[in-house]
C-alpha cells in the first residue's frame, strides 16, 4: 500500500510540474516559420485550446491562398502587437482597443460578422450565486477580473465605465487581476475567485453554447453598447495583393462548404471588409480613460 | 462469575483458549491498524510537505508579479479531482501574504482574496496564532489542539524574504473512510485467520480437557461403584494428569483390596459365630443323646423282648444315630492322635471319587503328588480333599476336567482343587462356607463348612476364585517340618 501511495504521489507531482512548466514555457516557444510563409498572429481573444480547429483553418487558408500559413499564438495581446508592429507578422486577429491605439501602424483587413452585424459587446459578469449585485457600481471594494490590459471588452470598457461614474478605476476595486483570456475570466468569476469580471460578450455567448457549465456559474449584470468586432489587421507595409488575397479568402468563407463549417465552429456568420470608423467608439473610450 | 466458575472444563478450557485467541487477534489487529494509520499519516505528511515545497517554489513568481490567476491555475493543477486516495487531497490550499491575508486559495468562496482565513474561526484562528509563533522561513506541520484539520505550511521566500505562506489544509475527517477501510480489511483478515485457528484451538483445547474429564468421571464412581470404575479410560501420559491418573488407579486398587478384606473379615466373623453356636448346640444335644442311646441299649439287653417295643426302639435308635452324625459333622474335632498324611491317601481318595467322576465322565488330574508323608492328620486332610473333590466333580461340566494340585514346601502345604464348570454366583459366594448353604439338592450342605472348620483348626487359610469355566479352591496349611 505504501509503495502505491508513493508512486501515485510522484505521478501527481510530475503531472503538476508538467502543467506548471507548460504554462510558463508557452509564450517562449519559438515560432517555426518557413521562408515565404504567411505569418498570422492569433490572440487569446476567443481561440483557446482549439488546436484541431486551428489546424483545419490553417489547411483551408493554405489551400485558398496557395501558400503555407503559420499561426503565431501568444499569451497576451501585447506580445502579438509587438510582433506585428515590428513586422514579424503579416496579419493578426486582434482586439479593437490595440487597433485604435496603433491604427496608424496597421491596416484593417476584415471584421467578423456576428449575429448578422460586425459588432459585439462587453459583458460585466458576477458569480451566479451572487443574486444581489445589479451593476458595476455595486462592486466597490470587491475583487475584479480583467482579461487583458489590451482588451477592449475585458479591460477598457470597465475602466471607462468607472471613469464615467466618476470613480478612480485604480482604487475602486480592492483587488483586480488579469486572466489573459476571456474564457478564464468566466472561470475566475464562476469559481468565486473574483466577485466580478469583464468579458467579451461574443466569447460569453459562444461559451454559453459550447460550454454552458462555465457560463452557468456566472450572471451578466451589464451589457455595453456595441463596439466594432475584433478586427483582422495587416502590418502597414503589407503588399496590396497579399492583403487583398487574405481579405478575399475571409470574405468568401461562408460561400465555401469547409469555410462555412469553420465559421460555424467560431459562431460567426462571416467577415466584412469593414471601415476603421467602426472602432471610433473604442477610440473615444480610450481617449477618455487616457490610455491613447 | 459463579456460573462461569461452575462451568465444566469441557467448555471452560476451550472457552478460555478462545478468549485468548480472540484477544491475541484483536491485539494484533489493533497494533497493525495503528501502524498502518501512522504510516498513512506519515505518508500524507511527506506528500503534503513535498507538494507544499513545490508549490511554494512555483508560486514565488506569480506572487511577486501579483498574478492572481496564474497562482490560482497552479493551485488548481495541484488538485486531482479523481484522486485514488482522497485523503491525500488537500481540503484547501491557500497562499497568504506576510499579514496572513489570502492572496489566492483553491476555495475562493470560503477564503476570498484579501480576507483573513481567521475569519473562518476555529481551526483557522488557531492556525494563525501557531503561524505567528514559529520562524516564518521554515516549513512546518501545524496541528492546532482539538482541531479537525491539520496544516502544512511552506514559506514563500524570495531572496531570503518571506512573502507569505503556502498553506495546505487537510481534514482529518477525510481520513475516516480510509481508516474504516483499513479496519475493515484488517477485520476480514483477522476473521479468516480466526476461521482457521479457532477450530484447531477448539480441538486442542478439548483434547487437553479430555483426560481431566475422564479422571473426574472415574472419581465420581468412588466409592459407590468401585467395581465399575473405568480405570482403563484414565490418561496414561507422564505429565501431571498422567500422574494423577496413576495415583487414582492405585487408590482405587487399595480401596478394592480394603473392601475385599472387610468382606472377608465379616464372612469369617460370621463363620466363627456360627461355629461357636453349632459347637454349643452340639454339646447340648450330645449329652442327652448319649443318655438316650445308652437307655435303648440297656432296654435291648435287659428288656422283656416285646417285638413292638424293639421295633420302636430300633426306629428311635436310627433317628438318634442320624442326629448324632449330623451333630458330629457340625462339630468337627481334631483327634489328638492321628497318622501322617501319606501319598497313598491320594490314591485312596481318587478311588473314592472315581465312581462319581466316571458317572459324569469327568477326568481327574493330579499335580505335585507328594513323595513322602506330611506331618498332618491324615483323616482330616482326607476329609478336606474328598469334600472338595466331590464338590468339584459335581460342579464340573459333563466330560469336563477336575485338577488337584499339591505343593508342600517350607512347612506349608498348598492344596488346590479346580474345575471347569459354571462359576459360583456372587450372591452365593458370601455364604459359601456356612452350614446348610448348599444350592444343590443332593447333600446336606455341610461339606464346605466341614472343610472350613478343619482348615481353621489346622491354622490354615482358604480362598476361592470363581469365574466362568474355572473355579479354584486354594488351601494353605502350615505343618511342623521337624
Amino acid at each position: 500500500m505504501n509503495n502505491d501511495d508513493r508512486s501515485q504521489v510522484l505521478l501527481r507531482r510530475r503531472s503538476f510540474l508538467r502543467s506548471a512548466l507548460v504554462a510558463a514555457a508557452l509564450p517562449l516557444l519559438p515560432a517555426r516559420a518557413e521562408q515565404g510563409s504567411l505569418r498570422v498572429g492569433l490572440t487569446p481573444v476567443f481561440l483557446d485550446d482549439q488546436m484541431s480547429f486551428l489546424t483545419r483553418w490553417r489547411t483551408w487558408l493554405e489551400r485558398r491562398l496557395q501558400r503555407s500559413v503559420v499561426f503565431f499564438q501568444r499569451g497576451s495581446y501585447r506580445e502579438v502587437m509587438d510582433l506585428i508592429r515590428g513586422g514579424k507578422l503579416d496579419f493578426a486577429w486582434i482586439c479593437g482597443y490595440p487597433y485604435v491605439r496603433y491604427r496608424n501602424e496597421l491596416r484593417l483587413v476584415a471584421v467578423p460578422v456576428w449575429r448578422g452585424r460586425p459588432y459585439y459587446q462587453s459583458y460585466l459578469i458576477v458569480p451566479a450565486d451572487d443574486r444581489k449585485t445589479g451593476s458595476l457600481a455595486e462592486l466597490r471594494g470587491k475583487v475584479f477580473a480583467y482579461s487583458d490590459p489590451d482588451s477592449n471588452s475585458g479591460f477598457l470598457y470597465p475602466q471607462f465605465r468607472l471613469a464615467s461614474l466618476g470613480e478612480n478605476p485604480a482604487t475602486f476595486f480592492s483587488r483586480s487581476f488579469f486572466t489573459w483570456a476571456h474564457r478564464k475570466v468566466v472561470e475566475a468569476v464562476g469559481v468565486g475567485l473574483a466577485d466580478g469580471g469583464a468579458v467579451d460578450g461574443y466569447v460569453w455567448d459562444t461559451l454559453a453554447e459550447f460550454h454552458p457549465d462555465l457560463t452557468k456559474a456566472t450572471r451578466v449584470i451589464e451589457r455595453s453598447p456595441d463596439f466594432g468586432h475584433t478586427p483582422f489587421v495587416a502590418r502597414h507595409d503589407i503588399p496590396a495583393a497579399e492583403m487583398q488575397q487574405l481579405r478575399r479568402a475571409l470574405l468568401d468563407m461562408p460561400a465555401d462548404p469547409e469555410g462555412a463549417q469553420l465559421l460555424r465552429l467560431l459562431s460567426l456568420d462571416g467577415f466584412v471588409a469593414g471601415q476603421p470608423a467602426l472602432f471610433d467608439g473604442i477610440a473615444r473610450m480610450a481617449k477618455r480613460v487616457g490610455k491613447v | 462469575m459463579i456460573a462461569l466458575d461452575d462451568l465444566s472444563l469441557r467448555w471452560k478450557i476451550p472457552l478460555r483458549v478462545m478468549v485468548a485467541v480472540l484477544g491475541t487477534a484483536l491485539a494484533v489487529t489493533a497494533a497493525l491498524v495503528t501502524r498502518e494509520y501512522d504510516e498513512m499519516r506519515q505518508n500524507l505528511e511527506s506528500h503534503a510537505k513535498s507538494l507544499a515545497r513545490v508549490l511554494a517554489n512555483t508560486l514565488v513568481s506569480p506572487v511577486l508579479h501579483d498574478d492572481i490567476w496564474r497562482a490560482y491555475e497552479i493551485l488548481q493543477s495541484a488538485r486531482d479531482p479523481a484522486a485514488i486516495a482522497p485523503e491525500l487531497q488537500a481540503d484547501v490550499v491557500m497562499v497568504t501574504d506576510a499579514e496572513f491575508r489570502v492572496f489566492v486559495s483553491s476555495r475562493p468562496r470560503d477564503f476570498p482574496i484579501g480576507a483573513s482565513p481567521s475569519r473562518q474561526g476555529g481551526d483557522y484562528a488557531r492556525l494563525r496564532a501557531a503561524l505567528m509563533d514559529g520562524k516564518p522561513t521554515e516549513q512546518r506541520v501545524i496541528e492546532p489542539a482539538d482541531s479537525v484539520h491539520y496544516f502544512v505550511m511552506s514559506p514563500l521566500v524570495a531572496d531570503g524574504v518571506a512573502l507569505g505562506h503556502v498553506i495546505l489544509g487537510y481534514s482529518k475527517i477525510s481520513f475516516v473512510p480510509r481508516f474504516i477501510g483499513l479496519v475493515g480489511r484488517a477485520a476480514v483478515v483477522t476473521l479468516l485467520v480466526l476461521l482457521l485457528i479457532l477450530p484447531v484451538s477448539w480441538y486442542f483445547a478439548r483434547k487437553t480437557g479430555e483426560p481431566l474429564l475422564a479422571l473426574a468421571d472415574a472419581m465420581r464412581q468412588v466409592p459407590g461403584e468401585l467395581g465399575s470404575a473405568r480405570l482403563p479410560d484414565l490418561p496414561h501420559s507422564r505429565d501431571e494428569i498422567g500422574q494423577l491418573g496413576d495415583a487414582f488407579r492405585r487408590m482405587v486398587g487399595e480401596l478394592r483390596e480394603k473392601q475385599e478384606l472387610e468382606e472377608q473379615m465379616i464372612a469369617s466373623q460370621r463363620l466363627a459365630a456360627v461355629g461357636r453356636l453349632s459347637a454349643g448346640i452340639a454339646h447340648e444335644i450330645n449329652n442327652p443323646l448319649g443318655g438316650m442311646l445308652t437307655a435303648i441299649t440297656t432296654y435291648r439287653r435287659h428288656g422283656n423282648g416285646d417285638p413292638l417295643a424293639l421295633e420302636t426302639f430300633s426306629l428311635l435308635e436310627r433317628g438318634l444315630d442320624q442326629i448324632r452324625n449330623t451333630v458330629a459333622a457340625l462339630l468337627v474335632e481334631t483327634k489328638a492322635k492321628d497318622r501322617a498324611f501319606a501319598p497313598t491317601d491320594i490314591d485312596d481318595l481318587l478311588i473314592l471319587v472315581d465312581a462319581e467322576a466316571g458317572a459324569r465322565a469327568v477326568t481327574l488330574q493330579v499335580a505335585g503328588r507328594p513323595q513322602a508323608p506330611l506331618p498332618l492328620p491324615a483323616t482330616l486332610l482326607r476329609q478336606i480333599v474328598l469334600n472338595l473333590l466331590l464338590n468339584a466333580v459335581a460342579a464340573a461340566d459333563r466330560g469336563g476336567k477336575v485338577r488337584v494340585g499339591f505343593e508342600a514346601k517350607n512347612g506349608l502345604l498348598r492344596l488346590s482343587v479346580c474345575n471347569d464348570g459354571a462359576h459360583i454366583p456372587d450372591a452365593q459366594m458370601a455364604h459359601l462356607f456356612e452350614p446348610f448353604a448348599s444350592s444343590r439338592e443332593k447333600g446336606h450342605g455341610l461339606g464346605l463348612w466341614v472343610v472350613y472348620q478343619i482348615v481353621k483348626q489346622l491354622n490354615g487359610g482358604l480362598t476361592v476364585d470363581s469365574e466362568p469355566g474355572n473355579t479354584t479352591f486354594r488351601i494353605e496349611i502350615p505343618y511342623d517340618q521337624a
